[in-house]
C-alpha cells in the first residue's frame, strides 16, 4: 500500500468515526442511535485495519478481525435485546440538553479536542498521529452523552462511545499495544455492559423505569 | 477576460432559464409517477410561465416598491451567480464575483428581499412566511459558508473555479473526510434552502406549514412569474453548485465547441440525476416540525464546522 493511499483510508475511516459520534448526538430514537454505534464499530476497525495493511502485522489484523465482531456484532447485539426488553415508550432518549445545544456543544469540544492534542502531535508527526483530534473528540462526544442522556441505554452508549475513542487513539498513537492488553481491554468493555445490561433490568423490574434521574432516594 | 470565461458567461444562464423549469416539471412528474398519478408532463412548469407572462401586472393596494422590486432583484442575482459558477468553464466571465463569499451573499440577498416584499403585503402569512424563511436562513448562510469554506482550505483560494479546477487535477480529494462532511452538509442546507421537503413542501398551500409558498401568496401575473423562475433557477443553481464542487468531471478547461458541448451534457445529466435523486428522496420523507428544523440545520453545521477542522487536523 502506497504512503498516499494509507493517509486517504486513515482519514477516511477517521471521518467515518467522527461523523456517527456527531449522529449519536443527532438522532433521537434508541434503536437508531444503536445502529449508529454498530456502524461506528465497523469504522473503528476498519481503521485498526488500514493500520495493520501499513505495518503489515498479522497480528494487528486479528485485532481488526475481533474488534469488528465484538464492536459491530455482539455489542449491538446486546444493546437491542435489552432494548427490545424495555418495550415500547422507552424508545426515545430524553436529553437534558436540547439537541440542537448538544450538537453546538460538540462544535466546541471538536476545537478543543484539536486544541489540546496539538502537543501530542507534535512529538511524532506522522498521518496518524494527526488524526488524535478525531479519537479524543469522540472520546469527549461520548463524555458528554454520558452526562447528558438520562436512560440508561443511552449512557451505555456513550460510555461505549467514549471506550471507541480510547481505541482509536491507542492505535493511532502506538501503532498496536499487543494482542493481550487489546483482549483484556475488550473483554473488560464486554463484562462492563453485561453487568450494566442486568443493572437496567433489575432496576426497570424494581422501579418500572430505567430513569436514572427518578432514583434520588435512597429505599430500603 | 479569456475567451473561455466568455463562453461561459453565455452558455450557463442560458442553460439555467431554459433548463431550470423542466428540471422542475421533471421532478414533478417523477413525484407523480412514484405516487400513481399520471402527472402534467415535464413541458408544465413553461406552460405556467407562458401564460403567467401573458397576464397583466397586479399589485395589492397598499405596498410599496419593495413588493415590486422583489422579484427582479431575486431575478436579477440569481442570473448572476449563473453566468459567475463555474458550471460549463472552469474560467469564469467576471473572476472576481466567483468568489464563494460573493455567491452566498448573492444568494442571500435574493432570499431577503423576497422575505422584504413578504413583509411588505402586510397580510398575516406575508409576515409569517418572512419570519420563518429567516429563521431557516439564519443558520442555512453560515453552514453553507463553512461548507464551502472546508473545500476552499487545501486549495487556498476562496475563488469557487480555482476550488472546481484543483478538484479536477487531484481527483483523490473528494474522498477525504473533510469532503464528505462537506458534502453531507451542503445537501442538508441545499435541501432546507430551496425548500424542499423534509423542511417545506413546496405543493402545499396549507397556511400552518408553508414556508416559500406564504412569502409570495400576494404575487400574480408576470411577477409570479418571475417568482417561479426565480426559484426554479436557485434549485438549479444549487444542484449544479454541488455537482461540480465534488463530482466537477465533464466541465470544459478550453473553448474548444466540442468540449463546451460536453460540458454542458454532462452538467445537465449531474443536475437531473441530483433532482430525480430529490424528487425520489421527497417520496419517502414526511415534512419535520418547525420547531425541530433549527436542530437539523445545527446537525448540519456542526458537521460543516468538522470538515473545516478535519481539513485543518488531517491535512
Amino acid at each position: 500500500m502506497s504512503e498516499a493511499t494509507y493517509t486517504q483510508l486513515l482519514d477516511v475511516t477517521c471521518g467515518g468515526l467522527l461523523f456517527t459520534a456527531v449522529l449519536v448526538l443527532w438522532r433521537k430514537e434508541l434503536a437508531v442511535i444503536i445502529r449508529v454505534f454498530a456502524a461506528q464499530g465497523v469504522a473503528l476497525a476498519a481503521l485498526v485495519g488500514v493500520v495493520a495493511a501499513h505495518e503489515r502485522s498479522a497480528e494487528l489484523s486479528g485485532v481488526a478481525v475481533g474488534l469488528l465482531v465484538l464492536r459491530a456484532g455482539v455489542l449491538p447485539w446486546l444493546l437491542h435485546r435489552a432494548l427490545a426488553k424495555a418495550g415500547p415508550g422507552r424508545r426515545e432518549t430524553r436529553p437534558l440538553v436540547n439537541v440542537a445545544a448538544s450538537l453546538l456543544a460538540a462544535a466546541v469540544l471538536t476545537l478543543l479536542a484539536y486544541a489540546v492534542s496539538q502537543p501530542l502531535v507534535a512529538l511524532a508527526p506522522s498521518p496518524a498521529t494527526h488524526a488524535i483530534p478525531v479519537g479524543l473528540t469522540v472520546v469527549l462526544v461520548g463524555f458528554f452523552v454520558l452526562v447528558t442522556r438520562r436512560r440508561a441505554l443511552s449512557q451505555l452508549v456513550g460510555f461505549l462511545l467514549m471506550d471507541n475513542g480510547i481505541t482509536a487513539i491507542g492505535f493511532l498513537t502506538t501503532a498496536g499495544i499487543g494482542l493481550l492488553v487489546e483482549l483484556g481491554v475488550s473483554l473488560d468493555v464486554l463484562l462492563a455492559v453485561l453487568v450494566l445490561q442486568i443493572l437496567t433490568t433489575r432496576m426497570r423490574e424494581t422501579f418500572g423505569e430505567a430513569d436514572l434521574d427518578e432514583l434520588r432516594e435512597l429505599h430500603d | 477576460m479569456s475567451a473561455l470565461g466568455v463562453v461561459g458567461g453565455v452558455v450557463q444562464p442560458l442553460l439555467v432559464v431554459v433548463g431550470s423549469p423542466l428540471l422542475v416539471g421533471m421532478m414533478r412528474q417523477l413525484r407523480a409517477k412514484l405516487e400513481g398519478r399520471a402527472g402534467p408532463g415535464i413541458g408544465q412548469p413553461w406552460r405556467d410561465l407562458r401564460k403567467l407572462f401573458a397576464k397583466e401586472s397586479v399589485a395589492p393596494r397598499g405596498t410599496s416598491e419593495v413588493f415590486r422590486r422583489a422579484p427582479l432583484v431575486l431575478v436579477a442575482t440569481t442570473l448572476v451567480v449563473a453566468v459567475v459558477v463555474p458550471f460549463v468553464t472552469t474560467e469564469s466571465a467576471l473572476d472576481p464575483v466567483a468568489d464563494l463569499f460573493a455567491v452566498v451573499a448573492l444568494l442571500a440577498a435574493g432570499t431577503v428581499a423576497l422575505a422584504l416584499a413578504g413583509l411588505d403585503t402586510g397580510t398575516a402569512f406575508g409576515g409569517m412566511g418572512a419570519s420563518r424563511e429567516m429563521t431557516i436562513i439564519a443558520l442555512v448562510e453560515p453552514t453553507l459558508l463553512v461548507a464551502i469554506f472546508a473545500l476552499s482550505v487545501p486549495v487556498g483560494s476562496t475563488n469557487l473555479a480555482a476550488i472546481v479546477s484543483s478538484t479536477l487535477h487531484d481527483p483523490a480529494r473528494v474522498i477525504s473526510p473533510a469532503s464528505l462532511l462537506a458534502a453531507v452538509a451542503l445537501v442538508v442546507v441545499i435541501v432546507a434552502e430551496t425548500g424542499r421537503l423534509p423542511v417545506d413542501n413546496p405543493s402545499t398551500h396549507l397556511e400552518l406549514t408553508m414556508v416559500h409558498e406564504a412569502m409570495v401568496l400576494e404575487y400574480a401575473g408576470p411577477d409570479l412569474a418571475l417568482v417561479e423562475l426565480a426559484s426554479a433557477m436557485r434549485l438549479s443553481v444549487f444542484l449544479g453548485l454541488l455537482a461540480n464542487l465534488f463530482l466537477p468531471w465533464g466541465i470544459a478547461t478550453t473553448a474548444n465547441p466540442l468540449a463546451v458541448l460536453g460540458a454542458v451534457v454532462a452538467v445537465a445529466v449531474k443536475v437531473t440525476l441530483l433532482g430525480a435523486a430529490l424528487a425520489v428522496g421527497e417520496v419517502f420523507l414526511a415534512k419535520v416540525r418547525l420547531f425541530r428544523v433549527p436542530e437539523l440545520l445545527a446537525g448540519s453545521f456542526l458537521l460543516a464546522l468538522l470538515a473545516v477542522a478535519a481539513s485543518f487536523f488531517l491535512a
